[in-house]
């Protein structure tokens, strides 16, 4: 479904994307684990089209999107959640969920969808139908969270773009969220690239991950061989830590 | 259209007691600066679409009021152009400037923004100022002819007023519209975040330069009104410190709200006037007044006067409850 072949970007001078290629297929849930500052969200900025790539291709169901502008992008199909949530602070929950469905909001019948999506993100997230009316700088940050992902959702993505969904929460209110992303794509279809520091969680519900070392791709492998990696368990996951609620 | 009914019941109010006004006031002085009033509320709304809803900056406002004055009155003065297809005239012309200008402009973001919309309005100043032949520098252009209406020429104080007025009523309408749609939505949401709305899917470039561009289309019609009304312009009316009060009375008035840029407009327009009475100590307190303002209540005037409301409502209720135990 996605194709990335050897792509390079740049921040000014700084090369921050080194030569990585990758690769998703429908329906699949794919983790980018690594430290701070490996490149993993500006890989996802450059796939939704914020930081395009200079170099290299990213090919999208057939079509090359390396070149296109955001709204583009999205129109094909390709909504990403941001860093830190980026919820539309001064408006409510509900012109949040409306601001998702912003490209497909003017065509026939786009209004009684996007209701209809509402009331799908709605028995996804239930405390968001509590909180409609609310302003969404007033949400608690899991709350935000799942505003941030409903929101997504609204653009109906075939692929979905999470950029550490578990920053700044609670264990449990990760287990949670991390619960919607397995069935969003079991029940849904919808392939995911999920980006994460917590790279245990999210290898638990991930089928296949990528690491990502200082803007290079080190190692793939299906998410059991990863968790297996003597590498990766040292690095990334702590030799004999556990979370909390796996004690 | 306005969904909530609230919203419909405070215009029409609003509107009712703007167009009611001059039945109950003598004289033409207070109705003359009603007019005013009205000019100036009309651009604060202008300035208000670009920085209250899209959080775009512009310390160069002035400049497309200028330009539409100025382009209204060459067009009627020098040639024999209706003064009505002047307005229509200047109005596109500036929105044709800022369609332009916008492009490059709105790719910079905050102080730098700022910087070089403020170096657009000084160029436009200097235009003014310095093509003589065209716009009679800075000894101003006079005999501006008075816009009419069939029989009806709005040469006197009460005719500008509804003149004014029905034309700036018409464009708060619009604005406050446009909050609550979909295109509001996104507004909103590239002030909040750019990024974060980009990935929505909404084209934030564009839509940019479009909000800069209607921004710059009403500034220029406040401008050809007032060259209209006036009869008499020079280019002092379109410096730097007159964009800058225009961004003191939506801030003052109230970011993002269209009542508080009339508050605003309202209360910077006429307190010039009433300080007159401190004589030369009327700019200390006029000062004063603004730091107060933005110190106590920093959603502006109409967030302050919200506020207020909200207490009082609350004291009757509490009052009602207790009688009642």
């Amino acid at each position: 479904m996605l194709r990335i072949k050897n792509i390079n970007t740049f921040y000014g001078q700084v090369h921050a994307i080194k030569n990585i290629s990758l690769h998703l297929a429908e329906g699949e849930i794919v983790t980018l684990i690594g430290a701070n500052g490996a490149g993993k969200t500006t890989l996802l900025n450059s796939l939704s089209g914020i930081v395009p790539p200079k170099t290299g291709q990213i090919i999208f169901k057939e079509s090359e999107i390396n070149h296109l502008a955001p709204y583009k992008i999205v129109r094909l199909g390709v909504s990403q959640v941001p860093e830190g949530r980026q919820v539309f602070k001064p408006l409510s929950v509900e012109d949040n969920l409306e601001l998702g469905a912003y490209l497909n909001y003017r065509i026939t019948g786009g209004k009684t969808q996007a209701k209809q999506d509402m009331e799908m993100v709605y028995e996804l997230f239930p405390i968001l139908r509590q909180r409609r009316k609310q302003l969404a700088g007033t949400l608690s940050g899991g709350e935000q969270q799942m505003l941030a992902i409903g929101r997504a959702l609204m653009a109906k993505p075939r692929l979905l773009l999470l950029d550490e969904p578990s920053m700044g929460l609670a264990p449990m209110i990760v287990q949670e969220i991390l619960k919607v992303i397995a069935n969003l794509s079991r029940e849904k279809k919808t392939t995911i690239l999920l980006v994460e520091q917590n790279a245990r969680a999210a290898l638990k519900i991930a089928h296949r991950g990528y690491v990502l070392e200082t803007g290079r791709l080190i190692l793939e492998g299906t998410a059991d061989e990863l968790l297996e990696n003597k590498d990766v368990q040292r690095a990334y996951l702590g030799r004999d830590k556990k979370e909390i609620w796996e004690r | 259209m306005i969904k909530e009914k609230r919203q419909i019941l405070i215009f029409t109010l609003f509107a009712l007691i703007v167009l009611l006004a001059p039945l109950f006031l003598k004289g033409s002085y207070f109705l003359n600066v009603l007019v005013f009033i009205g000019i100036n509320t009309l651009l604060a709304v202008a300035l208000n679409l670009l920085l209250g809803y899209a959080g775009q900056i512009s310390l160069g406002h002035a400049a497309f009021f200028g330009l539409g004055a100025y382009v209204s009155g060459i067009l009627t003065t020098r040639f024999p152009v209706d003064p009505w297809m002047a307005l229509l005239a200047a109005a596109l012309c500036a929105a044709l400037l800022a369609f332009v200008i916008g492009f490059p402009i709105l790719k910079l973001k905050g102080h730098y923004l700022a910087m070089a919309t403020l170096g657009f309005g000084i160029i436009m100043y200097i235009f003014f100022n310095e093509t003589v032949d065209l716009t009679g520098g800075p000894s101003g252009l006079s005999g501006i002819p008075n816009l009419r209406l069939g029989q009806l020429i709005f040469d006197n104080d009460r005719n500008n007023y509804y003149l004014v007025w029905v034309i700036t009523l018409g464009v708060m309408l619009l604005s406050i519209n446009l909050s609550q749609s979909r295109i509001g939505r996104a507004l909103r949401a590239i002030n909040d975040s750019e990024v974060a709305a980009r990935v929505m899917g909404v084209n934030a470039r564009i839509l940019k330069v479009q909000i800069f561009t209607i921004s710059a289309f009403v500034s220029a019609i406040a401008g050809s009104l007032y060259a209209h009304t006036m009869t008499f312009i020079s280019p002092t009316s379109f410096g730097f410190n007159f964009s800058v009060e225009l961004l003191t009375m939506i801030i003052i008035g109230g970011l993002g709200s269209m009542y508080g840029s009339f508050l605003g407009a309202a209360i910077l327009t006429m307190l010039p006037e009433f300080l007159r009475v401190f004589r030369d100590f009327d700019i200390v307190i006029y000062g004063l007044m603004l730091i107060l303002i933005t110190m106590f209540m920093p959603k502006g005037l109409i967030g302050g006067l919200e506020a207020l409301f909200k207490i009082v409502i609350n004291k009757i209720k509490g009052g009602a409850q207790n009688v009642k135990r």
